[in-house]
């Protein structure tokens, strides 16, 4: 069901390409370029409604309105370990950030799987989706 | 944490800790794997000269739902350059939890120089110390392992039928609520498709992560296992025990811990689990 920010659907093409350890890797690239949300947005401890649920790392979001009526997307993973959830904030942030808000609600719920591979684990891969999902469901709160 | 050795443990030496396996990372005698439920934390940063064994690639059949063959096993072991005389300490994500699960598949072929290291992966990240994304590579060995051994640590379906029948006894280890069959999955995972809810009769349900301090990821001491598992399940160290979850890897955790922290006599892991125990056609459950 493609159809989300075209630069999402870009990066699932791209990521679906690869094999697993190439993915693995560049996930992990993808990770370390990670940058928890700033204190002006947002300060520890944060709000429960911002917490992303079934997602083990404790992954947060945050949707901050920008001037062109797209969102500036931030987020926290509190779990240290949590590198997934960490790769995956990064690519939501930078395919969804400025991105028409009807095309990230329209974001495909899967594309995790795709982008991270049908071998992650069915814990791992629920978080990921509920990331995508929180993330969907912000642009639907504003457009509203 | 008070020390391994004075928790009272019955086999104290299953165990070692994250200040012994930094003291022994240039050991030849010692191999180090990780595993993990999240195949990113192995290359975003391990134990240096720690190895990955992935529970799904490495450890199961891809077709046949089955753990590795002798064939399969002795590949694995001389990849990652072991001998029968190697220790391996396993550690990992989620409090050891596919640690113990990998341990428990290495026993099934025989290699019993195996141990946990105390608080998995995050007790030894927490404790600020070293993580490499080096990857070590090991010489193959000729390593020669036996057929696996399906009868002391494991049990399959028609063996729990006669459990049950028996009355001995069996530990859930799942979460109350699956427990309960108020759900099908555990909590924070998707449903797996299981058609009915419940448990296995007469299974006492003690939810695997009891035996974990939650906050270093340690294993509680005997004492505080035994007022679990003896005092309130009412399990007894002669009683011949089968633990189950959903497909047999919390469940590996529970096995460890009675049979080598506590010392029940006779303890196997069920790896059906309920993925296949709540489908099956012709066998009873409760709720």
């Amino acid at each position: 069901m493609p159809g989300g920010p075209p630069k999402l659907e870009s990066m699932r093409a791209m990521f679906s390409a690869m094999d697993r350890a190439e993915r693995i890797q560049a996930l992990i690239d993808v990770a370390d370029g990670f940058r928890p949300v700033p204190e002006a947005i947002a300060a520890r401890p944060y709000p429960g409604e911002r917490r992303v649920p079934h997602c083990e790392s404790e992954a947060f979001v945050f949707a901050v309105p920008r001037d062109d009526g797209t969102l500036k997307f931030h987020f926290a993973v509190e779990n240290p370990q949590g590198i997934s959830a960490m790769a995956a904030a990064v690519i939501l942030d930078k395919t969804c950030s400025g991105a028409p808000l009807d095309l990230v609600e329209s974001i495909d719920p899967d594309v995790m799987y795709d982008i991270f591979g049908r071998e992650l684990s069915m814990g791992k891969n629920m978080g990921l989706t509920s990331l995508v999902n929180m993330v969907r469901a912000e642009a639907a709160r504003h457009r509203r | 944490m008070t020390r391994i050795e004075d928790r009272g443990y019955a086999h104290p030496e299953l165990l070692v800790s994250t200040g012994w396996v930094a003291e022994h990372l240039d050991d030849p005698g010692i191999r180090l794997v990780e595993s993990n439920e999240d195949p990113l934390l192995y290359p975003s940063g391990h134990i240096p000269g720690a190895v990955e064994v992935d529970w799904t690639r490495d450890l199961n059949q891809a077709v046949v739902r089955d753990y590795l063959d002798r064939d399969g096993f002795q590949a694995l072991a001389r990849r990652i350059g072991i001998t029968p005389q190697t220790t391996v300490v396993f550690y990992g994500d989620k409090n050891n939890w596919w640690a113990t699960y990998a341990l428990w598949v290495f026993r099934l072929f025989g290699h019993t120089a195996a141990k946990i290291m105390d608080g998995g992966r995050l007790k030894w990240s927490n404790e600020g110390r070293e993580l490499t994304r080096e990857v070590s590579a090991y010489p193959s060995t000729g390593y020669a392992a036996p057929e696996r051994d399906d009868a002391t640590d494991r049990v399959f379906r028609d063996g729990v039928l006669a459990h049950i029948a028996a009355k001995r006894a069996l530990v859930d280890v799942r979460s109350p609520e699956e427990y309960s069959g108020a759900r099908l999955h555990m909590p924070d995972y998707p449903n797996e498709g299981a058609l009915r809810g419940g448990h296995i009769p007469g299974a006492k349900s003690v939810p695997w992560a009891r035996a974990i301090n939650p906050a270093d990821g340690t294993f509680k001491t005997a004492e505080e296992l035994r007022r679990i598992y003896l005092g309130e399940a009412g399990l007894a160290p002669t009683d011949d025990v089968v633990a189950y979850c959903r497909i047999g890897e919390r469940s590996s955790h529970t096995w460890f811990v009675l049979k080598f922290l506590l010392g029940f006599e006779r303890v196997r892991n069920y790896d059906g689990s309920w993925t296949e125990w709540g489908n099956l056609v012709g066998v009873p459950i409760e709720k």
